[in-house]
C-alpha cells in the first residue's frame, strides 16, 4: 500500500492550474470558457471534489460589493485603511468592480445567497465602515456546484499529484511544473505555456495549542507549498511579515464566527461578559486588542451568545454546525458546552500566511500576474489583501482569463531538462534512506520552533535564534526518511513548512517598525514609521540563491483616503464610559 | 536511528457492517483532503491508516451507506 514505484509521464497543456480548492477551479473554468479549444489542466494534491479551505462549504461571502449596499470606492477605502495603507489599490479596486458579476455567476451555478423579503441580497454589516457580508444558507453545496461546471466545460483534472517545483524557461518565462503522485511516487512533468498557482494558505506554519499537527485553522492540506514553489522559481512575495492570526474557538480551532453571529447580536467578550473591541472584523489592530485582553486579568476571551433569544441562538447554531466546519457540534457536545447557557472560550490561532484574512502572499498585480512572466497566483496565497472566498473566485477568474491570453500569445518556453532530473533526485532522496528522521518529527520541530520564536509580539533576538534553529532542522532534514509515497508527500510538505518559517523570520526582521497591529508587532521597534516603512516588503531569492528583501513603493492611490478615515481601524478598544 | 511506532487513537471510525468497500466503493478514500483513509487488504473495509485528520467530514458526509463517523481528535477534545 502506497508503495513507491518508479515512473515518469510527460504531459503538455496550454494552461496549468495548480490547486483545485476555490481560486483554482474558477481559474481553470474561466480559461477554458474563454478558449474552449485550449488544453486546461487542473492539478490537485488531494481531490478537487473536496479539496481546499471550502472542503465542506462556506457560511457566507465576507466581502461582497453589491450595488445599493457598497461601492468599489468605499470597499477599496475600507481595505486600504484596515491594512494601514499598504495595499495595491488597483488590485483591490478591480476585485471590488468584478466581484458582483462573480456572485451572479455563482448564483447561476446553483449556489444560493440570502435574500430579503423583496428578493434583494440580504447584506450584513460586520466591517468597521461598510456593509459587505452576504450569508449563504446552502453554502455546503459550493464544491459540488463548482465540480459540475468543471466537468461540463471539460477541464482536465488530475488528482493526487503534488506539485513540488516549477520549471523555468531559459528566457525567464514559466515553462511548466513537476509533480509527484501521492499514492505511488511516480512523476509527472507538465509543460505549460502559462501556470496559475492556487495552492492556498500556509496553514501548517505555527503549531496549534492542542499540539495536534493537523488541528490547524486552515485546511491542514495547505502546507504552504505554493509560497515555497513561487520563491524557488524566483517570484517575489509581499509583506510576509504581516502574519495571519485569527480569533478562534479554543482547541477546536475553528472560526468563532463573529461574522455569522455578529449580525444576530453575538459578540466577543472578556471574562466579565463585556465587549472590549469596537468591531469584530478581523484586522491586525483587532487581534492586538484580543491578545491584550487574553493576557490580562480580564482574560480569557469568549464568544458570547447566551444573552440572545433561544430561537436566535438556534438559528446561529444551525449555520455554525452545518456549513463550514460541521464537526464543531461534536466538539461542544463532548465538552458539554452550549451557546444557550454560557460563553464559549476563544483563543488566538497559530501563525500562518494567508491573504484571505491578512495581506501577505505571492506578489501579484491587478491581472493576478506574478513577477515571473507567464506565472500567476490567486486565492489565499496571492497578495491581494483580505480577499476571502469571493476574492479567490474573482481573482481566480481574472488569472484564468489573463493566463489563457498569455498561452495564446506564447509558445512553450525552452527549458533545461537538468531541472527535471535534479528535482526528481531531490524529491526521491528520503525514499533512498534505510532509516533516519520521519517527516512528522521534522515538521513538529519546525512548527514548535515557529511558536517559540516567531509568534508575536516579535523580538529581534528571538527571531535570530529561530533562524539558527531552523537552519539546524534544515540540516537534519537531509536525514529525512519516507517509507512510502504518503510519507514522501509529508516529507515534501515539511520542506514547504521550513521554507515558510524561514521567509516569515526573514521578512519580519527586515521591517524595522511595527505595523498591522499584532501581525507585525515588533516590541523593539514599537512605533509605526511611515517615513521609512510606508512600502511593501518584497522577499525573493537573489542571484546567489540566498533569501533577500527589498522595499517597494506603494503606487499612488486611485481612491483617496480622507484624513478623518485614515485611522478608523487604529482605535479598536472600547474606551471606558462608552 | 531505527524507527519506533507510537500508538494513537484515530478520530475516523468505520462501521464494518455498513461499509461496502469490498464491492469497489472508495468514496471516503477519494474525498479526504489529507488522504489518510485506505481500504484494508485484510478486511476489505475502509479504515484510517494515518492519524492526520482535519476533522472536516467529507468522508462521513459523502459515504453512501452512513458507515463513517468523524470524531474530534483526542488531543483537541
Amino acid at each position: 500500500m502506497d508503495e513507491i514505484l518508479s515512473g515518469t509521464e510527460n504531459f503538455d497543456c496550454d494552461v496549468l492550474v495548480i490547486g483545485g480548492g476555490t481560486a483554482g477551479p474558477m481559474a481553470a473554468y474561466r480559461a477554458k470558457v474563454k478558449n474552449p479549444d485550449a488544453k486546461v489542466v487542473l492539478l490537485e494534491k488531494a481531490n478537487v471534489k473536496r479539496s481546499g479551505a471550502i472542503s465542506m462549504g462556506m457560511d457566507g461571502l465576507n466581502n461582497t460589493v453589491i450595488p445599493g449596499h457598497a461601492t468599489p470606492e468605499q470597499y477599496t477605502k475600507e481595505i486600504t485603511v484596515a491594512n494601514d495603507g499598504i495595499v495595491n489599490q488597483k488590485a483591490v479596486y478591480k476585485y471590488a468592480q468584478n466581484c458582483y458579476s462573480i456572485i451572479q455567476e455563482l448564483d447561476k451555478f446553483g449556489i444560493r445567497f440570502q435574500k430579503d423579503e423583496n428578493g434583494e441580497y440580504d447584506v450584513k454589516k460586520v466591517h468597521h465602515m461598510g456593509t459587505y457580508v452576504l450569508p449563504m444558507p446552502n453554502g455546503e453545496t459550493v464544491k459540488k456546484a463548482l465540480y459540475r461546471q468543471l466537468r461540463r466545460v471539460r477541464v482536465l483534472i488530475s488528482n493526487r499529484f503534488m506539485a513540488t517545483r516549477l520549471l523555468k524557461g531559459k528566457d525567464g518565462r514559466i515553462a511548466g511544473a513537476i509533480a509527484v503522485n501521492t499514492r505511488n511516487a511516480t512523476f509527472l512533468t507538465i509543460r505549460a505555456k502559462s501556470v496559475i498557482l492556487c495552492m492556498g494558505a500556509a496553514g501548517r506554519l505555527g503549531l496549534p495549542t492542542s499540539g495536534y499537527l493537523f488541528g490547524t485553522y486552515e485546511n491542514a492540506a495547505n502546507s504552504g507549498d505554493g509560497y515555497a514553489m513561487a520563491y524557488h522559481a524566483g517570484a517575489e512575495l509581499s509583506n510576509l511579515e504581516c502574519f495571519q492570526i485569527n480569533p478562534l474557538i479554543k482547541d477546536y480551532n475553528g472560526p468563532a464566527c463573529a461574522y455569522v453571529a455578529g449580525p444576530f447580536g453575538g459578540y466577543t467578550a472578556n471574562n466579565e461578559g463585556m465587549r472590549f473591541i469596537e468591531c469584530d472584523y478581523w484586522s491586525g489592530q483587532m487581534m492586538q486588542e484580543f491578545y491584550n485582553e487574553l493576557m490580562s486579568g480580564k482574560g480569557p476571551v469568549f464568544l458570547k451568545l447566551d444573552h440572545l433569544h433561544n430561537e436566535t441562538i438556534d438559528e446561529i447554531e444551525d449555520i455554525l454546525h452545518r456549513v463550514e466546519r460541521p464537526t464543531r457540534e461534536r466538539f461542544h457536545t463532548r465538552r458539554g458546552t452550549d451557546y444557550h447557557n454560557e460563553m464559549i472560550e476563544m483563543h488566538i490561532s497559530e501563525i500562518g500566511f494567508c491573504s484571505g484574512h491578512s495581506a501577505s502572499g505571492v506578489s501579484v498585480d491587478e491581472f493576478a500576474r506574478t513577477t515571473v512572466p507567464g506565472l500567476y497566483a490567486a486565492g489565499d496565497m496571492a497578495s491581494v489583501p483580505h480577499n476571502y472566498m469571493l476574492g479567490a473566485f474573482t481573482n481566480g477568474a481574472t488569472a484564468g482569463e489573463d493566463a489563457i491570453d498569455f498561452a495564446t500569445e506564447h509558445d512553450y518556453a525552452d527549458f533545461d531538462e537538468g531541472q527535471v532530473v535534479a528535482e526528481m533526485e531531490r524529491v526521491l532522496a528520503p525514499t533512498k534512506r534505510e532509516d533516519g528522521i520521519p517527516p512528522n518529527q521534522i515538521e513538529y520541530k519546525t512548527r514548535r520552533l515557529v511558536n517559540d520564536y516567531l509568534q508575536p509580539p516579535k523580538v529581534t533576538r528571538k527571531f535570530q535564534l529561530g533562524q539558527q534553529r531552523f537552519a539546524e532542522v534544515r540540516e537534519d532534514a537531509e536525514q529525512m526518511v519516507a517509507r512510502n509515497a504518503h510519507e514522501l508527500m509529508r516529507a515534501m510538505e515539511a520542506y514547504s513548512v521550513l521554507d515558510c518559517a524561514d521567509m516569515a523570520a526573514y521578512s519580519s526582521l527586515f521591517r524595522t517598525e511595527s505595523r498591522w497591529g499584532l501581525y507585525h508587532n515588533r516590541v523593539d521597534y514599537p512605533e509605526r514609521d511611515n517615513e521609512n516603512w510606508f512600502c511593501f516588503t518584497q522577499l525573493y531569492k537573489d542571484s546567489a540563491g540566498k533569501m533577500a528583501c527589498r522595499k517597494q513603493d506603494v503606487d499612488p492611490y486611485i481612491v483617496e483616503i480622507d484624513d478623518s478615515e485614515r485611522y478608523a481601524y487604529d482605535n479598536q478598544r472600547i474606551q471606558a464610559g462608552d | 536511528m531505527p524507527l519506533a511506532n507510537t500508538p494513537t487513537t484515530v478520530p475516523v471510525v468505520v462501521d464494518e457492517q455498513k461499509c461496502i468497500a469490498e464491492k469497489g466503493c472508495t468514496v471516503c478514500v477519494d474525498v479526504c483532503p489529507l488522504d489518510v483513509l485506505r481500504i484494508s487488504e485484510e478486511t476489505g473495509k475502509a479504515y484510517m491508516r494515518y492519524d492526520e485528520c482535519w476533522y472536516c467530514m467529507p468522508c462521513e458526509a459523502d459515504c453512501p451507506t452512513g458507515a463513517v463517523t468523524v470524531n474530534i481528535p483526542y488531543l483537541l477534545r
